[in-house]
């Protein structure tokens, strides 16, 4: 069954218009949201769209999450990152419904990326924070990632321990947090990413991205919707060589939650 | 009118990497008597009117909501810089 693609979604290389790979998983809905300086919504929603499933756009200023069975805060400058990155953007009205819908029995999944992990830490929805990279640099660069917690919602199509890469790109990608709260990630297995082949920005304990401890909340910085399509992907991949461009490692972020909600 | 100050700074076992590289910068420009440097902010809230106690509160409710991050910052400030009547 075709999609119906507009003119601006036509893709250049992957086949949308192809039935997905499984028909279940078309059924799940993806809702990405848009803040005012959110850059990366586009390329999650691609994302969605080609491991798969059915992306939703989602309007921060909404009240409505429009039954979407999972939600991605995507990557960008929301506000511009006045204050601090991610700080007004919690209070959007729809970070309201995205919050208790996380927190509730029905445990929404909520995947949050580089701009989207600091909304999350900002909405005490993930603990610690983001401060500024240690070399005070905008980083930008392909970044080996090890799966530590191949059991969340959006990473259970991993194995535990493999290395992948996809690109990194921020200023304040620093992870930060109290020893206590250090402690405690590492004793509930809740350090979900860890950088590999030296840590880019300083970040505790070398954490590129954690989850909640039900697994249905994961933030990270580096850039999985990225490396989702060969010709528009990472140079590397954790599987081995590839071709320019051609590294797809983070695709199966997005396979991992469309598989776990069609379970 | 009157105006309520707040001043946010990161938390001491926070490194601050821009206080780093303000005090590596100092020496370069031939002030070297200082030995650390770490970076706040400061906000000025202004009022129409007085500066009562339920304003103020507001200002302490706002710096802890918003203007700071109890994760890596500390409100150490929040005092009415000036009142005109």
């Amino acid at each position: 069954m075709a999609q119906n693609l507009t003119a601006e979604q036509t893709p250049l290389i992957a086949d949308l218009s192809q039935p997905a790979p499984i028909a279940a998983l078309q059924d799940v809905r993806v809702g990405v949201v848009t803040f005012p300086g959110t850059l990366d919504d586009r390329d999650a929603m691609r994302a969605v769209e080609i491991a798969g499933g059915t992306a939703v756009p989602l309007w921060y200023a909404d009240e409505n999450l429009q039954n979407v069975d999972a939600v991605i805060l995507p990557g960008g400058f929301s506000y511009g990152d006045y204050l601090r990155a991610g700080a007004i953007a919690r209070f959007a009205p729809l970070m309201d419904k995205i919050i208790d819908a996380a927190n509730s029995d029905a445990a929404l999944p909520v995947l949050g990326i580089c701009n989207g992990f600091q909304v999350l830490t900002e909405s005490h929805l993930l603990p610690g924070s983001m401060i500024k990279n240690e070399q005070l640099k905008f980083i930008c660069r392909d970044q080996g990632l090890r799966i530590e917690n191949a059991e969340t919602a959006w990473t259970a199509r991993y194995e535990q321990g493999q290395t992948i890469v996809v690109p990194l790109k921020n200023q304040d990608g620093q992870y930060v947090a109290d020893q206590r709260t250090l402690d405690e990630l590492g004793a509930e297995n809740r350090v979900a990413f860890r950088y590999v082949g030296g840590n880019p920005n300083g970040s505790r304990n070398d954490i590129a991205g954690i989850t909640n401890a039900r697994g249905n909340v994961v933030g990270l910085m580096p850039h999985p919707e990225h490396a989702v399509e060969p010709g528009f992907g990472a140079d590397f991949s954790g599987a081995g060589d590839v071709d320019m461009r051609h590294g797809t490692d983070g695709l199966d972020i997005f396979v991992s939650l469309l598989e776990r909600l069609t379970r | 009118m009157a105006r309520i100050v707040v001043d946010v700074m990161p938390k001491p076992e926070i490194l601050d990497p821009q206080g780093k590289a303000i005090a590596n910068e100092l020496p370069r420009i031939g002030l070297d008597g200082f030995s650390e440097v770490r970076q706040g902010r400061r906000f000025e809230l202004t009022v129409d009117g007085e500066a009562t106690d339920e304003v103020l509160a507001q200002a302490r409710e706002a710096a802890e909501k918003l203007l700071s991050n109890p994760v890596i910052e500390d409100v150490v400030n929040v005092s009415v810089l000036d009142q005109e009547n």
